[in-house]
């Protein structure tokens, strides 16, 4: 029960006073993220956040009240949007960032399979992803495409003379409303961040438990020597039961 | 393809040759076998690794359709957003809840301020002086300003970002009725207009101030003019973009020549006519 495969002490855990601190360290296991990948997405976390908070300053009418300062907010707005390629672009010098990237770009046919179940039954298939689900891939790919359009017509707004009148109420509307839909993808992604506790970890330390691979991301090959697949599974579950005293 | 991986033997380690990942181990059998079969049979053997290989490049097709869905909307936006103006209209006219009125083009007014809060300035403290170059400097309370000449206009309200409010009324003193009391100099061509927030500023020429439809606005839709909306006196340049109509009114200079107001440092224009200025062409507000 305390030795997992991967973790360089079997015995450590007995003697260690704070076993749940030291099952975070080395019995985590499965490296899901490299520390670029976390930086990534903790800065387009950032500059998402602030550009959608200053968006909501400049469109809520009570907000904007309270806010007032519409000119640096609307500053602060257009810098936070343009800016939120360029986490993304400095990632590519990193080899398991473009690697998570094609991940990502790349669909086969069990994702097909987890959308389809997940339409009609509305369920979250384990079985059928990878070391990202369907939902997951397209979360990042229209995200990816909604920052693209949203810069383009945002551009158009900003430099008002460059561009006549009808592409500029044109680019308001599309500017409008793809920031409700992504509004409302964003808030998805938060809440099922905000019900996966290990998703979390995983992004924040880079690490997650590999009961969690293997009960959410079945198809995910880590990387890591296999054992036959039967003596996993006889082991499970590996949760961060107490240690015994 | 076949004849190159046909060689292989059973025990290799999956993944690492791009394009050959899928294929199961025994790979005699392999020619028969369509490309997408044998991806499929690669997802069920445990021991490959089914994200490996190129699969679909869904998520480029994906990026690219929504930057042609995006285009597509620049071109096709502005007649729908018409469209959908007159259609959330109709359904916020019955929406008790009001949730329409934050859909784009749900209506009504889109608060701007520069400032850093909303001022508050009531009976008690609030003047607005008239000064500059005037022969009679004064000072009025909301008082003095309510015992004076009324008039009441019905306009539409234009924004210079686009928005539009049909038939808003406001009442309140004629510009001109003001500067006739205090009595311009003849060097004077241009106001100066200044705001309780401390930040905001307008500009009107002489010949434009004393149009019929320039008034220092006391009421909107019947009811005083509310801190939000500029109260409790503000602008109100009826045939002019709504940043002319500058919110919480204070002071009122006459100049010798036009001073730009807040907005026209940032390239908006100084004449602000509705549908003549700002590279735009809305219907008149009248």
């Amino acid at each position: 029960m305390t030795s997992t495969d991967g973790s360089e002490s079997p015995t450590a855990a007995m003697t260690t006073p704070r076993p749940e601190r030291r099952w975070r360290r080395d019995e985590t296991g499965v490296r899901r993220f490299t520390r670029a990948e976390k930086w990534v997405h903790r800065s387009f976390t950032v500059l998402m956040g602030v550009c959608v908070f200053t968006a909501a300053c400049l469109y809520l009418p009570e907000l904007a009240e309270i806010v007032g300062r519409r000119r640096l907010i609307v500053t602060v707005h257009e810098w936070s949007g343009i800016l939120l390629p360029v986490p993304v672009v400095l990632g590519l010098l990193s080899r398991a960032y473009r690697a998570d990237l094609r991940r990502l770009g790349r669909y086969f046919p069990h994702d097909g399979k987890w959308l389809g179940t997940a339409l009609r039954l509305r369920r979250r298939e384990p079985t059928l992803a990878g070391k990202f689900n369907a939902g997951q891939k397209l979360n990042a790919n229209f995200v990816a495409g909604a920052v693209l359009v949203m810069i383009g017509t945002g551009l158009i707004m900003w430099f008002p003379r460059l561009t006549p009148l009808v592409w500029r109420t044109g680019a308001t509307f599309v500017h409008d409303w793809l920031a409700l839909l992504l509004a409302a993808v964003i808030t998805g992604h938060v809440y099922f961040a905000a019900s996966d506790p290990e998703a979390r970890r995983g992004l924040r330390t880079g690490y997650v438990p590999r009961w969690w691979v293997r009960s959410q991301h079945v198809l995910w090959r880590t990387g890591e020597p296999e054992q036959p697949a039967t003596e996993h599974s006889a082991r499970e579950p590996e949760r961060p039961a107490p240690e015994p005293e | 393809m076949s004849n190159h991986s046909s060689g292989h033997s059973p025990g290799r380690p999956p993944g690492d040759a791009a394009g050959d990942e899928h294929l199961p181990r025994t790979a005699r059998d392999l020619p028969k076998d369509p490309p997408r079969k044998r991806a499929r049979k690669g997802a069920e053997d445990p021991a490959q690794d089914p994200e490996l290989g190129r699969g679909s490049p869904v998520g480029r097709r994906l990026v690219l359709g929504m930057l042609g869905l995006g285009a597509a909307g620049v071109a096709v936006g502005g007649s729908m957003q018409d469209r959908i103006d007159s259609v959330l209209a109709s359904v916020s006219a019955k929406d008790p809840t009001g949730v329409t009125g934050l859909l784009p083009g749900g209506g009504g007014f889109r608060f701007y301020s520069v400032s850093e809060s909303i001022p508050h300035r009531g009976e008690d403290d609030y003047r607005l002086t008239i000064g500059g170059l005037v022969d009679r400097p004064v000072s009025y309370r909301l008082a003095d300003l309510r015992a004076l000449p009324q008039v009441h206009l019905v306009r539409d309200v234009q924004c210079v970002t686009g928005w539009r409010v049909p038939r808003t009324a406001f009442s309140g003193v004629r510009l001109s009725t003001l500067l006739d009391a205090a009595g311009v100099k003849s060097s004077g061509t241009a106001l100066h207009f200044t705001c309780f927030d401390g930040v905001y500023t307008e500009s009107l020429t002489l010949e434009q101030a004393r149009r019929g439809d320039m008034l220092v606005a006391l009421t909107m839709d019947g009811k005083p003019v509310t801190a939000a909306h500029g109260g409790p006196v503000r602008l109100y340049a009826a045939p002019m973009y709504f940043y002319k109509s500058a919110k919480w009114l204070s002071g009122i200079t006459v100049t010798k020549d036009v001073q730009p107001g807040y907005w026209e440092h940032y390239g908006y224009d100084v004449d602000g006519w509705v549908g003549k200025s700002n590279g735009r062409h809305d219907d008149p507000t009248s």
